[in-house]
């Protein structure tokens, strides 16, 4: 996670991959989504998917975990530098959220981000607005999950108003 | 079955109240979003939510549990192709008790799939005090029924 000053827009990350097992779709679905495609190998193959398919949501959350985890270790390489860390704001929401390809059991999807859009927050002076696309490929190189999500990053507070700075 | 005959646009129903407990908020932020403002009491009341609140991404999955037990697991859904938009307005709390608004705001055959239609609702999801705090509109693919009595006549 970095401060407003420090992202630029086109900045893109690659997040790390995660792997969806079928216990894990079933976990996830038996709580959230028990949809028969996301319980049943069988009932898999017969849906639209082709197979045992993880929830959207399942693909979404993992994509967060992994952007939770980029945050810390940049959090943790900003402490060992002796430099001020970046907390995560909250997030506003999304749009333009695609399920693109089903993600099967033992589907491996490699999570990426990219900055698309970036302004200092109207109504919190310590806060930006950042957009970015998160995307998730699998591993034949296909696109399978993409969203536009917005979140508050912080701004440095020396220069979140420079125009209320004291003069040291 | 509900087929995408049944779906006209308008309200469809109002389902819940859900009461979402600290133990779930903690349990899903500790495997998928363990953020200290989800999962430290402490470090929540410091940030801009101002208290412990559940992970946006935990409010969407208990709204895909809802509108699983309010219909979709009586309708021939074959899946969702996406999320046009969501918005998170106000925080989830521990305790809270959710209620969830659907409404049809669009409905249409599928061009590329035409035994099948298009269902696009807007979902949202209040406390108890009436708050709002997701909005969601999203479309769902759903067996026509036209299909599904061809297909009883074949057996």
């Amino acid at each position: 996670m970095n401060f407003f000053e420090d992202i630029k827009i086109g900045q893109r990350r690659e997040l790390g991959s995660f792997t969806f097992t079928a216990d894990s779709i079933k976990k996830f679905a038996a709580e959230f989504d028990p949809q028969r495609f996301h319980l049943d190998e069988e009932e898999g193959r017969k849906s639209l998917f082709g197979g045992l398919a993880a929830s959207g949501w399942h693909v979404a959350s993992a994509c967060m975990k992994l952007l939770v985890q980029e945050g810390q270790r940049l959090a943790k390489e900003a402490a060992a530098r002796g430099e001020s860390v970046a907390a995560f704001g909250p997030s506003p929401g999304f749009r333009e959220l695609r399920w693109i390809r089903p993600v099967l059991a033992g589907d491996t999807i490699s999570f990426a981000t990219e900055v698309r859009s970036l302004r200092p927050s109207s109504s919190k002076p310590k806060w930006a607005v950042l957009e970015a696309r998160h995307t998730g490929t699998n591993q034949r190189s296909e696109l399978v999950f993409s969203v536009l999500a917005t979140a508050f990053v912080p701004r440095r507070n020396d220069m979140a108003e420079p125009g209320k700075r004291v003069p040291r | 079955m509900l087929c995408f005959e049944d779906f006209k646009p308008g309200h469809l129903g109002r389902f819940g109240p859900r009461r979402i407990t600290r133990e779930e908020i903690l349990a899903f932020a500790a495997e998928f979003d363990p953020q200290p403002m989800h999962l430290d009491e402490e470090a929540a009341s410091r940030s801009m939510l101002k208290g412990l609140s559940g992970s946006g991404w935990h409010l969407c999955s208990i709204i895909m549990r809802m509108m699983f037990d309010g219909f979709i697991g009586r309708t021939a859904s074959l899946g969702s192709p996406g999320v046009n938009e969501l918005r998170w307005l106000a925080p989830l709390r521990p305790g809270d008790e959710v209620t969830l608004d659907i409404e049809v705001t669009e409905v249409r055959v599928s061009r590329s799939r035409p035994t099948t239609g298009i269902v696009t609702f807007k979902a949202v999801a209040s406390n108890a005090a009436g708050q709002a705090l997701c909005e969601m509109v999203s479309p769902i693919i759903v067996q026509r029924r036209d299909d599904i009595a061809l297909g009883q006549a074949g057996r």
